[in-house]
C-alpha cells in the first residue's frame, strides 16, 4: 500500500468515522444536559423573532465596527476563500464523486442530470492564496495582539495549523513543488484526515454550532425584549 | 493562561481543597446545554474586550470578558463536558484550584458589572455576561466573594442588605410620611399593587419612596408596602449567593401572593428588576399570577393609557439607561415615553439605549471599596458621554447608578448630578407645587 493509498483509504475512513462519531458525541452530550424551564412571563409572545440574530450578528453593530470590522472582514474572507477550493476545484469534485459512489453505489450526477460547477485552477489558486494570506494575518494578530495572546491556548494554534495545512499542501500538490506529485497529494489528503480527526475535539466545532448559538441567544434575549 | 495579580477576600473556614471542590460542584451543578454550547464554541477572538468599559479604559487584556469565565470553562471541560473523561485521563485540563479562584476574584467582581455589553459584540453569539454570573455562583460556594458583597448577602437573606428589620422600616416610613405629608400604606392585608423599595433608596434616596407614594396616590391606586418583604434589592444576585437570591425572591413573591396583588411594582433598581422580573418565577418554582413591573414601565403604561399627565418640564435632558433594566431587561422605550410626556427635550448620548456604556458600579462593584480607583477611571467614559450632550439634566431609573454617579461626581469634582426620573415625574404632577 502506497502512502497515497493509505491516506485516501483507511486513514480517510478512520478520520471520517472519528469526525462523525466525535461531533455526534459532543453535540448529543451537550443536548442531554439538564435544561431549566424559564417560568417568567415573556415580554413578547413572538420571541422567536430573536432568531434573526444569526443574520444580524453576521456583521458588527455600528458602535463596534471600528474596533472589530477589519478582523471580521478578514475572517469572512479566509472562510470563503477556504471553502471555494474545497467545493469548486474539479479534482475535489471527482474525489467527492468517488466517495459518494462508494457509499451509495451510483453517481449522483446520473440521478440529478446536472453536475456541480467548478472553477479554473488559476482561480482556485488565487482563492487559496488569499485564504493563506488571511490566515497568516490572523496568526500574526493572535501573536501580537495582547488580548488574543492572553486568551490563546494549544487549541487555537493547532486549529490554525490544521486549517492552513490543507491549503498549503493543496497548492504545493497542484504546483508540483517540493516532491513527487503522488507524495504531495498523499500529504494533502493526510492533512485533510488530520483536520477531520481534530474537528470534534477543538474550537473548530464552532463551524457547526455558531448559527445555532446565535439563534438560541437571540430567542432568549428577545423573550425579555433585551438588546440583541 | 497567565494569572492576574492576587487581590481577594476569603469567607468561611473551608480548606483550599474544600473551596476548590465547592466551586467546581457549584459550577457544574446547574450546568445547562446553553452554557455548555457557549463554552464549547468560543473561538478566542478577543472581540469582547472591545465592548467592555474596564478594557476600554485600561487596555489591560486581563479585563477581557471571556477570560473571566476561565475557571468555569476549566471545570466544565474537565468534570462535566462530553469529553471530560479524556481531559481527565490524559491530564489535558487541570483541576480548578483555590489559588486560581482567589486570583480570579478581582476579575469576576471588581471589574465586571454584569452589564452585558460584551454579549452584544461576540460574533459567535455567546451571552458572556450570563456565564460570568454563573461563575460568580461557584465563587460564592467557595466563600471567595468580596466581603462587602458577602455581608450584604448575609443580611439580605433575612431582611435587607443593610440590615434593616421590619420595625426600623415601619419607623422610617412613618418619618417620611410625617416629613413629606404623604400617605404610605404598609402591611395592608390585600392590595392591587404590591410595591417594593430598594435598600439604596431607604439609605440614600428616600425622596424616591416619597415620589412613588405621591404618584400612586395621585393615580388613586390600591397599593401597599410590606414591612416583612419590602426590599427588592437582591444582594444574592451580585454576590453569587444562589441561596440568598432564591430566599429574597421567594419572600417577596409570597408576600405579593398573600396580598392578592395584580402587580408587583419594583423600584428604580437594576438588579432588583433582573432578579424578580426575569428570574423570580423560576426561583419561586411556578408561573406567577401577577405582573412584575419596573416603576418606569408602570408610569409609561399610565401615560400611554391617558391616566397620567405632567406639568411641562421645559428643559433639555439626557437619559442614562441602566444595564439590567434596559440592555438586559428590555425596558428601553418606557423612560422615553415618560420623558416625552414631561415635555423634555431628550438629547440621547452616543451610544445610547441598549448599547449605552455602563456607569461602572453595577454588579455590586460600587460597594467594593478596593475597586474604587478602577471604577473612577471607568466612569470617565460616562462623564464624556453626558458632557457631550450638553443637556441641562442627567436622569436615570436606577438607584445603584445614582450612587455610582454621586460617588464619582464627588471624586471627579464634576458639576453634573444624576437625578431620578421617578422623582422628577412626581415633582411635575399637576397638583404638585411648582
Amino acid at each position: 500500500m502506497t502512502l497515497l493509498d493509505f491516506a485516501k483509504g483507511p486513514a480517510l475512513w478512520a478520520a471520517i468515522s472519528v469526525f462523525i462519531i466525535g461531533v455526534l458525541w459532543r453535540l448529543v452530550g451537550i443536548a442531554l444536559l439538564h435544561y431549566h424551564t424559564d417560568l417568567s412571563a415573556p415580554r413578547h409572545r413572538l420571541y422567536l423573532t430573536g432568531l434573526r440574530l444569526p443574520l444580524t450578528r453576521s456583521w458588527p453593530r455600528k458602535e463596534f465596527v471600528g474596533a472589530t470590522g477589519v478582523f471580521e472582514a478578514i475572517g469572512y474572507t479566509f472562510h470563503i476563500c477556504w471553502f471555494v477550493p474545497l467545493f469548486f476545484f474539479l479534482p475535489h469534485l471527482l474525489f467527492f464523486d468517488d466517495i459518494v459512489k462508494g457509499l451509495i453505489g451510483f453517481d449522483l450526477t446520473d440521478l440529478t442530470g446536472f453536475g456541480w460547477p467548478f472553477l479554473s485552477a488559476a482561480l482556485i489558486g488565487l482563492f487559496s492564496a488569499i485564504s493563506i494570506g488571511c490566515l497568516l494575518l490572523v496568526l500574526a494578530h493572535r501573536l501580537i495582539n495582547p488580548v488574543k495572546r492572553r486568551l490563546s491556548n494549544f487549541d487555537d494554534f493547532f486549529s490554525w495549523f490544521i486549517t492552513i495545512a490543507p491549503l498549503l499542501t493543496g497548492v504545493a500538490a497542484t504546483a508540483h513543488v517540493g516532491a513527487r506529485y503522488e507524495t504531495l497529494l498523499a500529504v494533502h489528503v493526510l492533512s485533510i484526515d488530520l483536520l477531520l480527526l481534530w474537528f470534534p475535539f477543538g474550537k473548530l466545532i464552532h463551524a457547526i454550532t455558531l448559527m445555532g448559538i446565535r439563534g438560541i441567544t437571540g430567542a432568549l434575549l428577545e423573550r425579555k425584549g433585551a438588546t440583541l | 493562561m497567565t494569572a492576574p495579580a492576587p487581590r481577594y477576600d476569603v469567607e468561611g473556614v473551608l480548606s483550599d481543597e474544600q473551596r476548590a471542590a465547592a466551586a467546581t460542584n457549584a459550577f457544574v451543578r446547574d450546568f445547562g446545554p446553553v452554557a455548555a454550547l457557549y463554552l464549547d464554541s468560543c473561538i478566542h477572538c478577543g472581540m469582547c474586550a472591545e465592548a467592555c468599559h474596564f478594557y476600554e479604559v485600561t487596555k489591560d487584556p486581563k479585563y477581557t470578558p471571556v477570560l473571566k469565565v476561565e475557571p468555569l470553562k476549566q471545570a466544565y471541560k474537565r468534570e462535566y463536558g462530553p469529553f471530560a473523561l479524556f481531559f481527565r485521563l490524559f491530564g489535558l485540563k487541570r483541576r480548578v484550584t483555590a489559588a486560581e479562584l482567589e486570583q480570579w476574584q478581582e476579575l469576576l467582581y471588581d471589574s465586571c458589572t454584569l452589564c452585558g455589553r460584551c454579549s452584544l459584540i461576540c460574533p459567535v453569539g455567546i451571552d458572556i455576561a450570563s456565564l460570568i454570573a454563573e461563575t460568580r455562583y461557584g465563587m460564592a460556594a467557595a466563600g471567595l466573594v468580596p466581603h462587602e458583597l458577602w455581608q450584604a448577602a448575609e443580611a439580605a437573606a433575612t431582611g435587607s442588605p443593610s440590615g434593616l428589620d421590619a420595625e426600623t422600616f415601619r419607623q422610617r416610613i412613618a418619618a417620611l410620611e410625617a416629613e413629606h405629608h404623604v400617605v404610605v400604606p404598609v402591611d395592608k392585608p390585600t392590595a392591587k399593587i404590591f410595591a417594593t423599595v430598594s435598600d439604596t433608596d431607604l439609605l440614600h434616596y428616600p425622596a424616591s419612596i416619597v415620589a412613588m407614594a405621591k404618584l400612586l396616590n395621585h393615580l388613586g391606586c390600591d397599593w401597599t408596602l410590606s414591612s416583612t418583604a419590602f426590599d427588592a434589592t437582591n444582594a444574592g444576585v451580585v454576590a453569587g449567593r444562589a441561596d440568598v437570591e432564591q430566599a429574597v425572591s421567594r419572600r417577596l413573591i409570597q408576600a405579593a401572593l398573600d396580598c392578592e396583588a395584580d402587580i408587583m411594582l419594583l423600584p428604580e433598581c437594576g438588579h432588583a428588576y433582573g432578579s424578580l422580573r426575569w428570574r423570580g418565577a423560576t426561583a419561586y418554582g411556578e408561573e406567577l399570577p401577577f405582573r412584575i413591573l419596573h416603576i418606569t414601565e408602570f408610569l409609561a403604561e399610565q401615560v400611554t393609557s391617558g391616566r397620567l399627565h405632567f406639568r411641562p418640564l421645559n428643559t433639555s435632558v439626557t437619559f442614562h439607561d441602566p444595564c439590567q433594566v434596559a440592555r438586559r431587561g428590555g425596558v428601553i422605550e418606557a423612560p422615553r415615553i415618560v420623558l416625552a410626556a414631561l415635555g423634555a427635550e431628550l438629547r440621547e448620548m452616543f451610544p445610547t439605549k441598549g448599547m449605552n456604556w455602563c456607569c461602572g458600579g453595577g454588579g455590586g462593584v460600587v460597594n467594593i471599596q478596593r475597586a474604587d480607583k478602577l471604577r473612577h477611571r471607568v466612569f470617565e467614559l460616562k462623564r464624556e458621554q453626558i458632557d457631550a450632550t450638553e443637556a441641562d439634566l442627567a436622569l436615570t431609573s436606577c438607584s445603584g447608578c445614582r450612587r455610582t454617579f454621586d460617588d464619582a461626581q464627588a471624586h471627579l469634582h464634576w458639576e453634573t448630578s444624576l437625578r431620578s426620573l421617578l422623582e422628577l415625574a412626581a415633582e411635575h404632577l399637576p397638583e404638585a407645587p411648582a
